[in-house]
């Protein structure tokens, strides 16, 4: 078990490590930094100053070496649009996200977990038939037009819910919804086909043979053995959330940091864009960490491996 | 021979020599069971009718999709217009008509779905057959690679890269393409893992083929199923994450009508007029669900048991 962890954690850092590279080169992309950051008017001279005093006439990998020091100190430099630090920019923006990701996955779990059971208990009846076409529907739509139109039909005619900002619970309901929607699809697609699996096995016709009723079969027996997919796929999806609020906040104006780093990309201010990239990043990495770790406990075959 | 015994005689031969002795070829085979799912046909059908839209769009389009009218701007759907003709699904902010604009905007979105799952589609083919079949270091290697892939929030990687290089369409499909390679590798990794045990690969060891031939001639012919299902069903994905970057403005630049700009467009009017955001958006839906349900049906044609 010890082994199992200290070689996951190794790994998670090895992935971080990568992830700064890939996150060092976009910025190594752009190209001449000193041409952004200086006035148009500065003398050759000037240019060949500011370039040597900033290192940006350094070796590819000196250059990789700085960045990745001052981003494990929390360092990417200072907003070019701001003028404040971008990691505190991007720090400051993260608790919304998360809160906005957060309510997206308990409409999900909450949606998703009881309609695949009901879908596989009633397997080919009316409910599993609902059921499994809003699930293909919701995995088809795309995020930012199911966004605009629940605010044409919440917001606009029955004005019902707030369609931007962020404040009270109602500021979060439409939010939610739209970000929650592909990935409850998906989880309920999951969980149907894994209770189906799982209440087909021999054990499950024991049980049921030895008198046990129908609830307790589903809910103790069956669920168990299914939530092992659920949860693997709700630490994959956590990425698609974390990436897809860079849309849903931009459609309803959600403070957080996928706005933040739209408007930060439309501003070419790239420390920003870099800290917001490298900090999601790391938080899904550090989150399927934990995932990992919870599932040993739910399958302890995977300890032994 | 009788006619009892030869079934069991043919049933030892591999697969591909059997389906030449007994029956249709495979592929006929293959064609009547997925005919047989109407929801997998119906997929068909939707797909290909996008297809033909987006290729016929000069001559259906009864309009210019960039020709601008403000006298008849912000016209509702079936709103007529001059000589007997109709704005059928009615006009944009600046008079354009939106159904010529839908029939265009299938164009970028086609051409980069199938661009770029071609690109990671290939990609993530080599990097599987090597992976699963060599093992090892460079297995190691390209698995880390893709759990650093996967690290990354794919919609804001993208729209980090295509801000920096600046948005136009080989950037668009090589972004995406490039970074969209992992399901691929990893599930004909799988494939593979279980097919270099089976005895037809050991007997083509055993009679001297090499290492190249072996993976060309008689694993990757068979690796090709689940990758096939891959592909049909990153179509959509990758149709959707198109859409999103012109929504962000990052796709296809005006004037180039594109589902995700015009839904950006729509986005500004949504309180008084609807139809700008609805039909691009509606668009999206319809081509995605119809790859989606043609995906599905393959899959569970091809085989049942792959999880996707």
């Amino acid at each position: 078990m010890r082994i199992y962890l200290a070689r996951r954690l190794a790994q998670a850092l090895l992935v971080l490590l990568g992830v700064s590279f890939i996150v060092f080169f976009i910025l190594y992309l752009t190209g001449d930094p000193v041409l952004i950051l200086l006035p148009p008017d500065a003398s050759a001279e000037d240019v060949q100053k500011f370039r040597e005093a900033m290192g940006f006439n350094d070796p590819f990998i000196v250059q990789y070496g700085r960045f990745l020091g001052g981003a494990l100190r929390g360092d990417f430099g200072q907003s070019v649009r701001h003028g404040e630090p971008a990691f505190s920019l991007v720090v400051e923006r993260m608790p919304a996200t998360f809160e906005l990701a957060g309510a997206a996955l308990l409409v999900a779990l909450g949606l998703a977990i009881p309609a695949g059971i009901v879908s596989a208990v009633r397997r080919n009846t009316l409910v599993d038939y609902v059921s499994t076409v809003v699930a293909l529907l919701g995995q088809s739509m795309p995020t930012f037009w199911l966004g605009i139109m629940l605010i044409l039909v919440f917001s606009v005619q029955l004005n019902l819910l707030p369609s931007s900002g962020r404040g009270s619970l109602e500021h979060l309901v439409l939010p939610a919804i739209t970000l929650g929607l592909f990935t409850t699809a998906r989880i309920t697609r999951l969980t149907r086909s894994g209770m189906l699996e799982v209440l087909g096995q021999d054990y499950i016709r024991t049980a049921r043979a030895k008198g046990v009723s129908d609830p307790p079969v589903v809910w103790k027996h069956a669920l168990k053995n299914a939530a092992i997919p659920i949860v693997t796929i709700v630490g994959i999806e956590l990425g698609t959330l974390l990436g897809g609020s860079v849309i849903t906040e931009t459609i309803f104006a959600w403070p957080g940091v996928g706005r933040l780093s739209v408007q930060a990309i439309y501003n070419r201010d790239y420390p920003v864009v870099q800290a917001a990239v490298f900090l999601l990043a790391s938080t899904f990495v550090l989150v399927n960490l934990f995932v990992d770790v919870v599932y040993t406990y739910l399958d302890p075959r995977i300890r032994l491996r | 021979m009788s006619a009892e015994t030869e079934p069991a005689r043919v049933l030892l031969r591999p697969p591909a020599v059997r389906a030449g002795l007994v029956g249709p070829a495979p592929i006929i085979l293959f064609i009547r069971r997925l005919a047989r799912r109407r929801t997998a046909l119906f997929g068909l059908v939707v797909v290909m009718l996008v297809v033909v839209a987006a290729l016929g769009a000069p001559w259906t389009a009864a309009y210019d999709p960039t020709e601008q009218d403000i006298t008849n701007r912000l016209r509702p759907p079936g709103s007529p217009a001059a000589a007997g003709r109709a704005h059928l699904l009615g006009t944009d902010h600046l008079g354009r008509d939106i159904l010529a604009r839908v029939l265009y905007g299938a164009r970028p979105a086609l051409m980069v779905g199938f661009a770029a799952v071609a690109i990671s589609g290939v990609l993530g083919m080599m990097v599987g057959l090597v992976s699963g079949y060599f093992g090892g270091r460079i297995d190691d290697v390209f698995m880390r690679l893709a759990d650093i892939q996967l690290a990354f929030p794919f919609i804001l990687l993208a729209i980090a890269v295509i801000g920096v290089l600046g948005p136009s369409l080989p950037v668009i499909i090589v972004v995406i393409g490039v970074s969209s390679w992992v399901v691929y590798a990893r599930v004909v990794r799988g494939a593979v893992l279980s097919l270099r045990e089976r005895e037809f690969v050991q007997a083509a060891h055993a009679l001297g083929s090499g290492d190249g031939r072996v993976l060309l001639r008689h694993i990757l012919p068979n690796a090709f199923t689940p990758w096939l299902v891959v592909a049909t069903l990153d179509m959509a994905r990758v149709i959707v994450i198109e859409s999103a970057l012109s929504f962000l403005g990052l796709g296809v630049q005006p004037p180039t009508p594109t589902w995700g700009g015009m839904l950006a467009d729509g986005r500004v009017y949504i309180s008084t007029a609807w139809w700008l955001a609805t039909f691009p958006g509606l668009a999206i839906l319809v081509t995605v669900l119809g790859i989606n349900l043609f995906g599905d049906g393959l899959r569970d044609t091809l085989d049942p048991r792959l999880k996707l």
